[in-house]
């Protein structure tokens, strides 16, 4: 399986997906008006991914914004996840949020609950 | 002279108006609005919080002037595509305002969904949100009626929104975000 590598953009975060070492990084902001297009490219890549899972798959998820119209593509990007850790992908997330901002820690909270893999919520301290 | 460009501004000095704007809303312009607004809140030295507080709030209600477009019928007159936004600063708090034309029956179901946000607390909006965003039919904009209910958790605040009719077809829809510090 290809790497998938989306360089980011005012608008879209950038997307670093490492098949073969089982790593995934969203980081940056994701406000596009339309993300379904934007995020069709990786939920392919995972679906893929799925038949060809390593044992361990590192997420890191470091947004500094989202809206709610990404809020539906990263939940689904999660339940792809979600079916890779059913398949043995032994699948962490790992959640960043920055100290002060409780609105995105909460919106980590709001996936774990929603989500069955283990979440480790991660404070970027300031200046990192 | 019918309109005194020296009042429009005194009065926007008055309410404390950052920025505003009239007419057709683009993806390009709202990239600009967010830049603007994030280099002017970082002048301001505003706390991180609320800069990230304001900045997706922002975020919503442009998006939602934006989207709205898309969903004029066949035969809307041609002045009904323009929104107007403005955003303030009175004291520590922000307020985002915005206003559209609508259709007075999507008017109404926008009025009860408004109304149901308004009628939730902290818990109830936060369990209402998972709800949605789980089960939700997503629209092809990917938007699936979240941005209202976002805006209302992190404001902390109720919708205060108000329509008025037009004519037979249409009402103005007007929105009015407080964000506290």
């Amino acid at each position: 399986m290809e790497n998938l590598v989306i360089e980011g953009s005012p608008k879209t975060p950038t997307i670093k997906f490492n098949p073969e070492e089982g790593k995934l990084l969203i980081q940056g902001r994701s406000i596009p008006e339309n993300s379904i297009d934007f995020y069709k490219p990786l939920v392919d890549s995972l679906e893929a991914y799925t038949e060809a899972v390593k044992e361990a798959t590192k997420v890191d998820i470091v947004l500094e914004y989202f809206n709610t119209s990404s809020s539906k593509c990263i939940l689904d990007v999660f339940k792809k996840l979600e079916k890779i850790n059913e398949a043995g992908g032994g699948v962490t997330i790992n959640w960043h949020y920055e100290e002060d901002d409780e609105d995105m820690l909460e919106a980590g909270e709001d996936y774990q609950a929603i989500i069955n893999i283990p979440f480790k919520m991660v404070e970027i301290e300031e200046g990192e | 002279m019918d309109i005194n460009i020296h009042d429009f501004y005194r009065k926007m000095e008055q309410d404390n108006i950052m920025l505003s704007f009239k007419g057709n809303v683009t993806s390009e312009l709202l990239t600009s609005v967010l830049q603007i607004m994030e280099s002017k809140m970082e002048k301001l030295n505003e706390p991180n919080r609320i800069k990230k507080k304001v900045y997706n709030i922002l975020v919503e209600a442009l998006q939602n002037l934006y989207h709205h477009l898309d969903k004029q019928p066949d035969g809307a007159p041609q002045g009904h595509n323009t929104v107007i936004f403005m955003i303030g600063k009175k004291g520590e708090a922000y307020t985002i305002y915005t206003g559209n034309y609508i259709t007075n029956d999507n008017a109404e179901k926008l009025k009860l969904r408004l109304e149901k946000i308004n009628s939730l607390d902290t818990d109830e909006l936060k369990t209402y949100y998972k709800e949605v965003l789980n089960n939700g039919m997503m629209s092809n904009k990917g938007g699936g009626g979240l941005g209202m209910i976002d805006i209302a958790r992190k404001s902390g605040q109720q919708l205060d929104f108000d329509f008025q009719k037009v004519d037979e077809k249409f009402s103005f829809y007007s929105l009015n975000i407080n964000v506290p510090q």
